[in-house]
């Protein structure tokens, strides 16, 4: 669905990404996984079209994204930090939303009511906490049931019963057929939801492997010792 | 397209900043027509008023503007739109709600108490410089990343439109005047909006005279209709390149 080839990327000196390839398939439920600054959210900007690679080409069912920007309504991106315009409250974010993807989409109101934004329709963004942000950016991510889901860092910020009905959604939407893509690095949480396991460290992908082949590959059960194994390794 | 600028739009008229600089336009405007006998007068008064309030407002406005919507920004970006589409809406909000500024603030009196060539040619001077200045704040802010260096490069280039330019051709007047510039001098003014717009508009005011032989020069290539268009052409060129040149570097920009 997702075919990324030899992209590179630099932030003047840094090089964000190197040389990444990768490819992504119908049905499987990504975890992008590193160290802080290993590359994982511009991997994530590139593919959505927000930072534009150097070089490298990035396709989307076979289309080149540089030049089919339409392919962005088959996504729902939930940012690491989302950032909202301060003056709008979520109910305008909300409905300017759905105007601009228009009509033709399903909505998925289900985040919606679980986490209650009915009640904070009418709060300003900027009043609100890092949690309820990332309440309405997942809310966003959801609503229009794209068939790629970009999460990035979904859990940061929310509190444990969010993040529970956070997952619960993702386990769901993945059961339906949908690709999803996480990155984070608490690894413990993807435990249970993943399929597949991209691992990245200074801009480079190091490994993109099954997660049963590398739980039998490194003989760990649980995932962050598996990448833990795999770290010291190297 | 059309949806963003909604957004924009009302965005800006609920800023409030641009509905203060209406009623500013307008209470100046009204006081420079009811201050001086002599329409005239008035007229020069609010000259001064277009050539550097006009462009100051439209050019810190929409760069701190642009640098304020930056989440908005990021937000259309990860959508289903295409960037030119997102950029050019930007700019069709800000140089239309300031325009509109302009025209009701200024445009209103002008038309009560002047409605004849020299207050039309007035007002669409005033718009088109609105308009301009609009496109050149959108390029110094898609080019700066940081926000203070974007709204000071804004500053600069106003001081340069407005007062350094003409410094510079004095110089250049005073160091040349052996040789007959006036004609090279049809073809500089050209490099600056503002001087267009004020020359544009004394031609209107027939107070050429004043301006020595540059102005009669001046008055032979401005006056003739073939002039005034090809000074037209030139604005709209001030327009559209920057404009263009934003939105070649936006499509490329990373968020």
């Amino acid at each position: 669905m997702i075919i990324a080839t030899n992209v590179t990327k630099s932030f003047g000196k840094l090089k964000a990404l190197d040389d990444v390839s990768v490819t992504c398939n119908k049905g499987e439920c990504i975890a992008l996984v590193g160290p802080n600054g290993s590359g994982k959210t511009t991997l994530v900007k590139t593919i959505l079209g927000m930072v534009v690679q150097d070089s490298g080409f990035i396709t989307f069912n076979g289309n080149n994204i540089l030049h089919h920007w339409k392919y962005r309504d088959q996504i729902g991106y939930m940012p690491q930090t989302g950032r909202y315009p301060d003056n709008m409250t979520i109910g305008h974010v909300i409905d300017m939303m759905k105007d601009i993807r228009g009509k033709e989409a399903i909505l998925d109101e289900e985040l919606f009511a679980s986490f209650d934004l009915q009640s904070l329709l009418n709060k300003r963004m900027r009043t609100l906490s890092g949690g309820t942000r990332q309440k309405v950016s997942a809310t966003l991510a959801f609503l229009f049931s794209p068939a790629v889901l970009i999460l990035d860092e979904p859990t940061a910020g929310l509190d444990p019963v969010a993040s529970e009905i956070l997952k619960e959604k993702i386990r769901k939407e993945k059961k339906k057929g949908k690709l999803v893509l996480i990155t984070s690095h608490i690894l413990s949480e993807l435990d249970d939801l993943v399929t597949q396991v991209i691992y990245m460290q200074d801009g480079k992908m190091l490994f993109h492997k099954n997660i049963d082949e590398l739980r039998s590959e490194t003989g760990e059960e649980k995932l962050n010792r598996a990448i833990a194994h795999f770290m010291t390794k190297n | 397209m059309k949806k963003i600028i909604k957004y924009v739009m009302t965005d800006i008229l609920r800023n409030r900043i641009v509905l203060i600089y209406t009623v500013f336009l307008f209470i100046t405007s009204l006081s420079m027509f009811s201050l001086e006998d002599n329409v005239n007068k008035g007229l020069l008064s609010l000259l001064n008023i277009i050539l550097i309030i006009v462009p100051l407002v439209s050019i810190i406005f929409s760069t701190i503007y642009v640098y304020n919507s930056a989440e908005f920004i990021e937000l259309l970006v990860s959508q289903p739109l295409r960037r030119k589409s997102i950029w050019l809406s930007l700019f069709t909000g800000l140089a239309s709600s300031l325009a509109l500024a302009f025209l009701v603030g200024t445009g209103i009196p002008v038309l009560i108490y002047q409605a004849n060539n020299i207050g039309f040619m007035m007002i669409a001077m005033g718009i088109l410089l609105s308009i301009i200045f609009v496109a050149i704040a959108m390029l110094a802010a898609v080019k700066m990343r940081d926000k203070a260096k974007g709204i000071g490069a804004a500053i600069l280039l106003w001081l340069y439109f407005t007062l350094l330019f003409d410094g510079l051709v004095l110089f250049l007047l005073f160091q040349f005047a052996d040789y007959p510039l006036e004609k090279p001098m049809v073809g500089v003014t050209a490099l600056n909006p503002v001087d267009l717009g004020r020359i544009l508009i004394l031609l209107q005011m027939d107070v050429s005279a004043m301006m020595g032989y540059t102005g009669a020069v001046f008055k032979d290539f401005f006056g003739t209709y073939t002039g005034v268009m090809v000074s037209f052409v030139a604005m709209f060129m001030w327009i559209l390149f920057p404009l263009w040149s934003s939105t070649r570097k936006f499509n490329r920009k990373d968020l």
